[in-house]
């Protein structure tokens, strides 16, 4: 075979790739954390709230859950817009993730809130706590601590899966290889790079999440 | 200028669809093929083999499937021969797919108890026959709701293949699209019809799985 791999372009296009790099990070950070939270407010609605409330969410996560995250990106960015709601390729790309996430994180989460023993509700209202109150202090950490490795997966697949916001022109990594190998003609090498690169920030995620889970969850074994 | 009238847009959308269908079932059934043959060296006794089959899983559940679709692309072509999406695409799902279908499997596999295990070997069966007698018509029971639940995966992952040029649903869609200046419309009914392709499979995985713990439940 007559190809020689070449990766001495890398230096060059290193400011690049770094800029794509925070693109992909600042998407994961903020789009893991709202994410997370709509997950938790779908959650509570699905398995607690008012009952009116219950079909729409359900609705909202199927419908999520069943189509591809590419499809979601591309009807908020392209679509939306003939609604009159006009966004940038970064807020589109945040938004996609976030409600992509938030479907995601509802189910895993409102798993951990059905698990949760019914003695623990009765506790927390015997203690004259509201519905809210209980909620809040008695089921849901225990809940997050139950689905926490479950969730911590679901961002990690999220984050690599916001590599389609390249797609419509938001600047993360893959937009960056993109860039790079339309200039260096070394399309192979670079989406290497760009693999080996989205490897390495996947394993520091989950790393970075099971840290955070041991801080958020001290006490392992009482919340059984 | 054609007029596209919306049976236009529904039909060539639809027709579209038969490329998303043939390339989700051939990534399926070849990643199922292929996930068989990683899961059995990930449970392997020699510790290279599982070793290599582990480096695999983690290789492609860690990166981008779209990075895997751009390799495949790329690199096929540095070997020499021009690379039709298709294959570049079909090439790049079997392997994704096998590397979450192995896993799943190898989860249903290891829940079957231990003494299964001992009790087969007591009777002198092979590994082989022990897995194909014993472990495998236990294992796969367990087995079949994840593994429903994980072809709506495929069938969303076949999505990414119109970046590299494979005219599906997804590149229909966005090819309608130009076309007709609507994509709130196109892009609704393409999302309309792939959730009528994975709704169905995500509801039969909960089915299944419900029938599954009243028959555990049982024991």
């Amino acid at each position: 075979m007559g190809y020689q791999l070449n990766f001495g372009w890398i230096p060059q296009y290193m400011p690049v790739l770094l800029h794509g790099i925070g693109i992909t990070i600042y998407l994961i950070a903020v789009g893991a954390v709202a994410g997370c939270i709509l997950g938790i407010v779908c959650a509570w609605t699905r398995a607690l709230g008012p009952v009116w409330a219950r079909p729409p969410v359900a609705a909202y996560v199927e419908l999520i859950r069943n189509t591809p995250f590419m499809v979601q990106l591309f009807f908020i960015f392209f679509g939306l817009p003939s609604l009159g709601v006009q966004m940038n390729e970064l807020q589109a790309a945040t938004l996609a993730m976030i409600v992509n996430l938030g479907a995601y994180s509802c189910e895993i989460i409102r798993a951990g809130i059905q698990a949760t023993p019914k003695g623990q509700f009765e506790a927390g209202a015997s203690l004259a706590m509201s519905r809210i109150q209980t909620f809040r202090h008695v089921v849901l950490i225990p809940a997050l601590q139950r689905i926490w490795p479950a969730l911590s997966s679901q961002i990690v697949i999220v984050m690599l899966g916001s590599a389609v916001v390249s797609q419509v022109a938001a600047e993360d990594l893959t937009y960056a290889a993109n860039f790079i190998q339309s200039r260096n003609f070394r399309a192979f090498e670079t989406y290497i790079v760009a693999t080996v690169v989205y490897l390495g920030l996947s394993i520091l995620l989950r790393f970075a999440l099971d840290a955070l889970g041991w801080v958020l969850f001290p006490r392992r074994k009482a919340a059984r | 200028m054609i007029e596209f009238t919306y049976w236009d847009i529904i039909r060539n959308l639809l027709l579209a669809t038969r490329w998303t269908i043939l390339l989700s079932l051939v990534s399926f059934i070849g990643g199922g093929l292929v996930g068989l043959i990683v899961m059995s060296m990930r449970i392997s006794k020699n510790r290279i083999v599982s070793a290599i089959a582990r480096g695999y899983i983690e290789l492609f559940q860690g990166t981008p499937l779209l990075m895997q679709l751009f390799l495949a692309f790329f690199g096929m072509a540095l070997l020499g021969f021009t690379v039709p999406a298709w294959l570049a695409a079909g090439t790049a799902l079997i392997l994704w797919t096998a590397a979450f279908l192995s896993e799943i499997w190898r989860g249903c596999v290891q829940a079957i108890a231990k003494g299964q295990w001992e009790a087969s070997a007591s009777l002198a069966m092979s590994r082989f026959e022990q897995m194909r007698y014993v472990i495998l018509p236990q294992a796969i029971r367990i087995a079949i709701p994840p593994t429903v639940g994980f072809s709506v995966q495929v069938v969303k992952g076949t999505a990414l293949t119109s970046i590299i040029g494979f005219i599906e649903l997804t590149r229909a869609g966005t090819t309608l699209t130009n076309a007709t200046f609507q994509p709130f419309l196109v892009y609704g009914l393409v999302a309309l019809i792939y959730f009528a392709l994975c709704w169905p499979l995500s509801k039969s995985s909960q089915i299944l799985e419900r029938r599954l713990n009243v028959s555990h439940n049982r024991h």
